[in-house]
């Protein structure tokens, strides 16, 4: 018994890093976006669109960090599509980012289509096992190199929110936009700009599902990672390094259900497939306030109002 | 409306109110002409960059309408299995609308519509092995797959309500939990084990299945969508439910001030959008496919999403949307064959529309002709 369960735990820590990687990114990405003042719903497409353009770029080049790097570019689109929408007057941000949900999955899944079969060479990661004799333990340690440049990303970001000119601006805009056009500060612009790099940060989220962890190309990739990711920030209180913490546990509960698979308990797999969506759920319930909102949620934000 | 109160003192002396109700007509059709033009350029736009789209990857536009005609309009069958698939539609549409009326963005009708089929499956099961007859087990299946839809959606709109949890976010993780309910007892206790190809509950039979209305080949749902669209209209804009909630919406505040039952409104337009959809999944199973399993999950809900914006969440409007993308869901088989298309065309297209149309959302009130002039007040 005790055995069965050291197992799952290792399959557990080792589900968490692999699980939590695209997490980190697409809340990392949603994380500038919503300090700059705007949520957007769409990095679930983006996320989708980023495996996609990561698999076919992988496949054509033979070079994986390419497909990385083209998958941030694709999310930067989307997400830059995105920024200059809403910087219509009267445009709704959170019905544009439903809009670009749908739009983004059905690209992906268009142009995707022709390499759902083949197979493209995928990352290679670090094994940090190499002192244990335990397999378990020593394929949970494999860690894939994107993990660390989650948590550096991650950190860069804190410092440069609290310590850089850029980070004050996006602050200012996401607190205050009379503030920071009275200070000169093209609103709209910033925004633009947060959208677009967090695009970018998901689209590498979605390289990651599909060249490391399940490291395929398929219409059944993503179901929610990247909605799951924006009610992360949320519970995240926007802060990056909170983001890294908060990805981690979702990983961990994402491992669960194959964690149980791996040592023979089938029963209820569904539900423990579902534990993620319950999970954010529940964490939802216990961080919202119906009262006030958040000491922490930048002022602009249309959830805040 | 003060426009009206202000029309000069001499034309209701004169009695003549013939001119000046005439010239109040002409000013209403052209303010409220613009809610319908608005969206039809929008549609028109999307339609161009979507041929532009098809004629950079090397197809022919002209291709694409003329199948969508033939697969989703041109034939007594075709359009038959338009209306079919636009029953749903308008069900899933007004599982946005109504909530949007109160200001709140519900994007989980898809996870209501498969728990309500999924429901009405399972209940009929005992039923239907019982030997109840179907004029009461149809009735039953109705009524189940409407209440868990209604509580499905009205977990959203009550945690908004008593926690302020995001209603988006929440529909839609709803959604997954809802698929992964149903997932776990089509492959657990309820499943079928006489069909090995695909996880589904048992089929409810032949004898159990809704009727076609007379004369077509068109289930049921379609009319019960277009009774409830229209019902949902009278009730959304003549009566003091309405009034109530649409004062929700457009004022959370005041209406709080005003001691409205916000809570209970929220509540119960939750529950009417989640029965819609979960009537929509009634049908999907008692009227197409007999069983519940994954393909209840087909993207209804999503596309429903899409229609109710182009309807500005207007429940009647809704109508004719849902059978336009009805066509277009139909003819989505005929064009992939046809044209060596991928499955996923009609979703590009779907999305295309939701941007053009949301982008549009910033031309209202920059056209003069859709603002006549205000009669002058007196000097």
């Amino acid at each position: 018994m005790n055995a069965s369960l050291t197992i799952v735990l290792v399959a557990m820590l080792g589900g968490a890093i692999r699980v939590s990687t695209p997490f980190m990114f697409v809340a990392l990405g949603e994380c500038l976006t919503e300090k700059s003042g705007r949520v957007n719903l769409g990095l679930e497409g983006t996320l989708v669109m980023g495996a996609m353009v990561a698999y076919a770029t992988s496949y054509h080049t033979g070079s994986p960090w390419a497909g990385v790097l083209m998958a941030g570019v694709a999310g930067a689109f989307l997400g830059a599509m995105h920024g200059g929408i809403c910087s219509l007057p009267k445009v709704n941000d959170v019905a544009v980012g439903i809009a670009m949900m749908l739009f983004g999955t059905g690209v992906a899944f268009f142009f995707g289509k022709p390499y759902i079969q083949p197979t493209a060479p995928r990352l290679s990661s670090i094994p940090l096992g190499g002192f244990t004799d335990d397999l378990n333990l020593k394929s949970a340690l494999d860690v894939n190199p994107l993990f660390f440049v989650g948590i550096a990303v991650a950190l860069l970001m804190a410092w440069a929110f609290a310590n850089t000119r850029w980070g004050l601006i996006v602050r200012t805009v996401g607190d205050s936009a009379a503030a920071a056009k009275a200070m000169g500060i093209s609103v709209d612009f910033v925004r633009f700009l947060s959208t677009a790099l967090g695009g970018f940060l998901a689209g590498i989220g979605g390289a990651f599902l599909s060249l490391s962890y399940p490291g395929s190309w398929n219409q059944g990739l993503s179901s929610g990672q990247g909605l799951m990711a924006v009610a992360l920030v949320i519970f995240a209180r926007w802060s990056p390094t909170r983001c890294v913490l908060a990805a981690l546990l979702f990983g961990a509960a994402g491992a669960l259900g194959p964690s149980l698979q791996s040592v023979g308990i089938t029963q209820g797999y569904y539900f423990f497939n579902a534990a993620p969506y319950i999970l954010t759920l529940v964490i939802m319930i216990a961080t919202s306030s119906a009262t006030r909102s958040s000491r922490d949620m930048p002022g602009e934000l249309s959830m805040a109002k | 409306m003060s426009d009206s109160a202000a029309t000069s003192p001499q034309h209701s002396v004169s009695a003549s109110l013939t001119p000046s109700a005439g010239a109040e007509l002409i000013r209403r059709v052209r303010t409220n002409s613009e809610y319908v033009a608005i969206p039809v350029f929008a549609l028109i736009v999307a339609a161009i960059a979507f041929g532009i789209f098809l004629l950079a990857i090397g197809k022919s536009p002209l291709d694409f309408i003329d199948y969508v005609w033939r697969g989703g309009f041109g034939t007594a069958f075709s359009l038959q299995n338009t209306l079919q698939r636009s029953a749903p539609l308008i069900l899933t549409a007004l599982c946005v609308a109504i909530p949007a009326r109160i200001g709140l963005i519900i994007i989980g009708g898809e996870g209501a519509l498969v728990l309500g089929g999924f429901a009405a499956a399972a209940v009929s099961l005992p039923l239907v092995g019982g030997g109840v007859p179907a004029w009461l087990t149809l009735p039953l299946m109705f009524v189940v797959a409407a209440f868990v839809g209604a509580i499905w959606i009205a977990i959203a709109g009550y945690l908004k309500y008593a926690r302020g949890v995001n209603e988006t976010i929440s529909s839609l993780l709803l959604t997954y939990i809802g698929i992964a309910i149903m997932n776990f007892f089509v492959e657990g206790v309820l499943r079928d084990l006489s069909n090995p190809n695909k996880p589904s509950t048992k089929p409810i039979g032949d004898a159990y299945m809704v009727g076609k209305i007379p004369g077509t080949d068109v289930h049921w749902g379609l009319l019960v969508g277009i009774m409830l669209a229209i019902g949902l209209q009278i009730l959304m804009t003549r009566t003091t439910f309405g009034f109530a909630a649409r004062v929700t919406g457009g004022n959370y505040r005041a209406a709080l001030a005003q001691g409205l039952p916000v809570g209970k409104i929220i509540v119960a337009c939750t529950m009417i959008a989640g029965a819609c959809a979960g009537i929509a999944g009634f049908y999907e199973v008692a009227a197409i496919q007999g069983r519940a399993n994954a393909s209840l999950a087909a993207g209804y809900g999503f596309t429903g999403i899409l229609i109710s914006f182009l309807a500005r969440h207007n429940p009647v409007a809704i109508v004719p949307v849902s059978i336009l993308f009805g066509g277009l869901v139909a003819a989505g088989g005929l064009v992939q064959r046809r044209m060596g298309l991928p499955d996923a065309t009609v979703q590009v297209l779907e999305g295309l529309i939701f941007i053009v149309l949301l982008m549009s959302e910033t031309l209202y009130g920059r056209f003069a002709i859709f603002r006549p002039e205000a009669p002058k007040e007196r000097t």
